[in-house]
């Protein structure tokens, strides 16, 4: 089936040189201000915590995030990074997620299969036991993994913010396919179900999810208003964490390697200029 | 300028090993004592920065190789660890792919310098050959790199690069299984890439070492061109061009940290952030960047084996440009007509890197339908690329053959002194107004 697939997209590909691709098109992503956008941007704890469980109460019945494990809740610049607790192993509001967890494990004295509970080590729990699953239980459609999703799509976080709040009425003339919806930020060819001037053919394309986000729909424990605009900028932002878990380090070593390289740059030049002050060039 | 030597061993070790293993000689005599031109500006610095850069890639890519897993079903989980588990991962594994980048920014920068300044010409052909093999050998080696993460554009540009080789009549099909281990892309691929990319680097090294050593027999080309007369056109490489190049490498270094630590997915293509899905093509596959052109020109053709060659003659003719080039003035600071052409030649190429990013029946001018010409709208990226492929080798065959008999270059100076020494009046006209006034 892989070799199959292989050779199909060779072919597709030797045809690429002169065929024109069904064009796909999206509308371009809502400008959103991030608190962790710029170079000096760092997440916003609240923000990643309230987008914790939009993931885990709303996302997570179909999403999974295999590159993630619980520890990464505890860890610093984390949802639940605490600062007494640097082993994020020992930290107990990510021990208590993770207990809510059963993962199947191997009795090590009778080999038999069993469930325990979760620790921080493991990983997210993925909501299928394979493609095939996921497959049958969303109409044909595979969720796709979330845990790199904020830096796979073009856009990033204010792609997945647009996509969840801008579910839409599909324009007159356009047959959204059964089990499909229509969503300007989808990326997509929607040709094929347009009726209309094959010029005007609306921007976008099909999405099997359905709008999965409604006010009230999760309860936020720091009283913030539980509204579709904050739910989704909010799971966006802990989809960004997630992604790049590492970008509050990565920045504030940044600062300092930048002040670094302007000072040794500054001593390169004010040398080079004393060293060349007497030759003529 | 080689040969000769001043270095003088002055304790009694230096004495006993310079008559063994003359290294501290050696040493002196290429980065202490060697006489470089001192009218040299900014743009000779990228001889060192592209030194630097090949360090870097070397020393972070050792460090990944320790962490990484040539295998497609472990491959892209990797990597992801090591952004997320190795300590300062995330740095190593972003220093390494800006670095290519960054790599290729300096490299044409470099070439280009050697194009407008004639350092192709005689006596430094091969230090130019040298070059251009270098050059190859990095096209090869990022390719390959660049598969590695085993992400959606890695798999499909594997597919589509390692595809090209079976548009060959009669051998083409057999190549290509031969490069693939199989039938298909797929994992023993992926192991002997790992493989080579981590052999190539040290060829790459090698070649440098023959560049510098080539680039030490005839010294140094400048920006007028003109040969050195006397001690009074040098200064000695040590403390001058060290200085003056580590401030180069040092203002690169702070453009390349902000790639690194503030946008370091700036250049990169979204969806390698997706693991390699065989059943699945992106929508819009394309190389890096620095790989466009090629890409422009491969589908500026519309037959495949055509447009491979195509592709290849365009680095070909670097290969043969020092036999191409009819002028026997080196600097284009004296040859007015051939500089306009020069800088069309700079354009050109960075028009075929543009039309590359697009689709080739994308519009250059938005929203305007024209009229067909062959199999193709006059107003579409594809037709744009034609253009400026076709510009592309007639400066190579046709421009710079004519312009070194027809033209009338400008009065060359008679050394490299004596602009120097009677500026401003009397310079010559070409030179106040050349881009390379800043050094």
């Amino acid at each position: 089936m892989l070799r199959k697939g292989i050779a199909l997209a060779a072919l597709g590909l030797a045809l690429l040189g002169g065929q024109a691709l069904a064009a796909t098109t999206e509308e371009e992503p809502k400008a959103v201000s991030w608190s962790f956008q710029g170079p000096l941007g760092k997440f916003d704890q609240g923000q990643l915590q309230r987008g914790y469980k939009v993931y885990r109460e709303v996302c997570s019945a179909c999403h999974a995030m295999d590159l993630m494990s619980l520890r990464n809740l505890g860890q610093k610049g984390g949802p639940f990074y605490d600062p007494e607790y640097p082993n994020p192993n020992d930290n107990p509001y990510v021990k208590s997620i993770a207990k809510d967890y059963q993962y199947d494990d191997i009795d090590s004295e009778t080999g038999d299969v069993v469930k325990r509970p979760g620790t921080a080590a493991d990983r997210f729990p993925n909501p299928f036991p394979n493609e095939p699953a996921a497959r049958a239980s969303n109409g044909g459609a595979l969720p796709p993994d979330l845990s790199d999703m904020a830096k796979a799509r073009e856009g990033g976080p204010a792609y997945i913010y647009s996509l969840l709040t801008g579910y839409e009425e599909p324009p007159k003339g356009l047959t959204v396919p059964a089990g499909k919806h229509y969503n300007p930020y989808m990326p997509g060819d929607v040709g094929s179900g347009w009726t209309g001037d094959h010029k005007s053919v609306p921007v976008g394309g099909f999405i099997a999810m359905p709008p999965p986000l409604a006010p009230d729909k999760v309860t936020f424990d720091d009283g913030t208003k539980s509204t579709v605009d904050q739910q989704a900028k909010d799971v966006s932002a802990f989809l960004a964490w997630a992604a790049e878990p590492k970008m509050e380090e990565r920045k504030s070593f940044g600062l300092a390697a930048m002040i670094y390289l302007l000072i040794f740059s500054g001593l390169l030049w004010f040398s080079y200029k004393r060293i060349w002050r007497n030759i003529g060039h | 300028m080689s040969g000769h030597s001043n270095y003088e061993p002055k304790t009694g070790f230096e004495r006993w090993l310079d008559t063994r293993l003359p290294i501290i000689r050696f040493a002196n005599d290429t980065i202490v004592d060697f006489p470089t031109p001192k009218n040299l500006n900014y743009w000779w610095t990228f001889g060192g920065i592209l030194a630097v850069m090949l360090g870097i890639q070397i020393v972070t890519g050792i460090v990944l190789a320790m962490h990484y897993v040539p295998h497609v079903d472990h491959a892209f989980a990797s990597v992801e660890r090591i952004m997320r588990d190795v300590n300062y991962g995330w740095l190593i594994r972003y220093m390494h792919a800006n670095g290519a980048s960054m790599f290729f920014l300096a490299v044409y920068i470099h070439m280009f310098r050697g194009l407008y300044y004639g350092s192709y010409k005689a006596p430094r052909e091969v230090l130019w050959l040298l070059g251009c093999v270098i050059y190859f050998l990095m096209i090869i080696t990022a390719f390959m790199g660049y598969v590695l993460p085993w992400g959606q554009m890695s798999f499909h540009g594997a597919v589509v690069i390692t595809n090209l080789v079976g548009a060959l009549p009669v051998v083409g099909p057999s190549i290509t299984t031969w490069l693939w281990g199989g039938f298909a892309v797929d994992d023993p691929t992926l192991n002997r890439f790992f493989s080579l990319h981590y052999l190539l680097p040290f060829m790459i090294a090698g070649v440098v070492g023959l560049h510098i050593w080539a680039l030490h027999v005839p010294g140094n080309n400048n920006p007028t061109g003109v040969n050195v007369k006397s001690k009074e056109d040098t200064v000695p490489f040590h403390p001058y061009y060290t200085v003056k190049d580590g401030f180069a490498i040092s203002v690169f270094l702070i453009m390349y940290a902000s790639f690194v630590f503030f946008n370091p997915n700036a250049l990169g293509d979204a969806v390698n952030y997706v693991p390699a899905n065989p059943l699945v093509t992106p929508a819009h596959i394309v190389p890096e960047w620095y790989l466009l052109p090629f890409y422009a020109i491969l589908r500026a053709v519309p037959d495949k084996l055509m447009g491979v060659l195509l592709m290849g003659g365009a680095i070909a003719m670097l290969f043969v440009l020092p036999w191409l080039d009819t002028s026997k003035v080196r600097s284009m600071r004296y040859r007015p007509t051939a500089k306009l052409y020069f800088f069309i030649f700079v354009v050109a190429c960075l028009v075929l890197g543009f039309c590359g990013g697009k689709l080739p029946d994308d519009f250059v001018i938005p929203g305007l339908t024209t009229f067909q010409l062959l199999d193709a709208d006059l107003n579409s990226m594809v037709w744009l690329s034609r253009v400026a492929a076709v510009y592309y080798f007639a400066y190579f065959l046709v421009v710079l053959p004519v312009l070194g008999l027809t033209e009338t270059p400008l009065p060359q100076p008679e050394s490299i002194s004596e602009p120097v020494l009677k500026h401003p009046a009397n310079a010559p006209a070409g030179a106040a107004a050349s881009p390379e006034k800043r050094g």
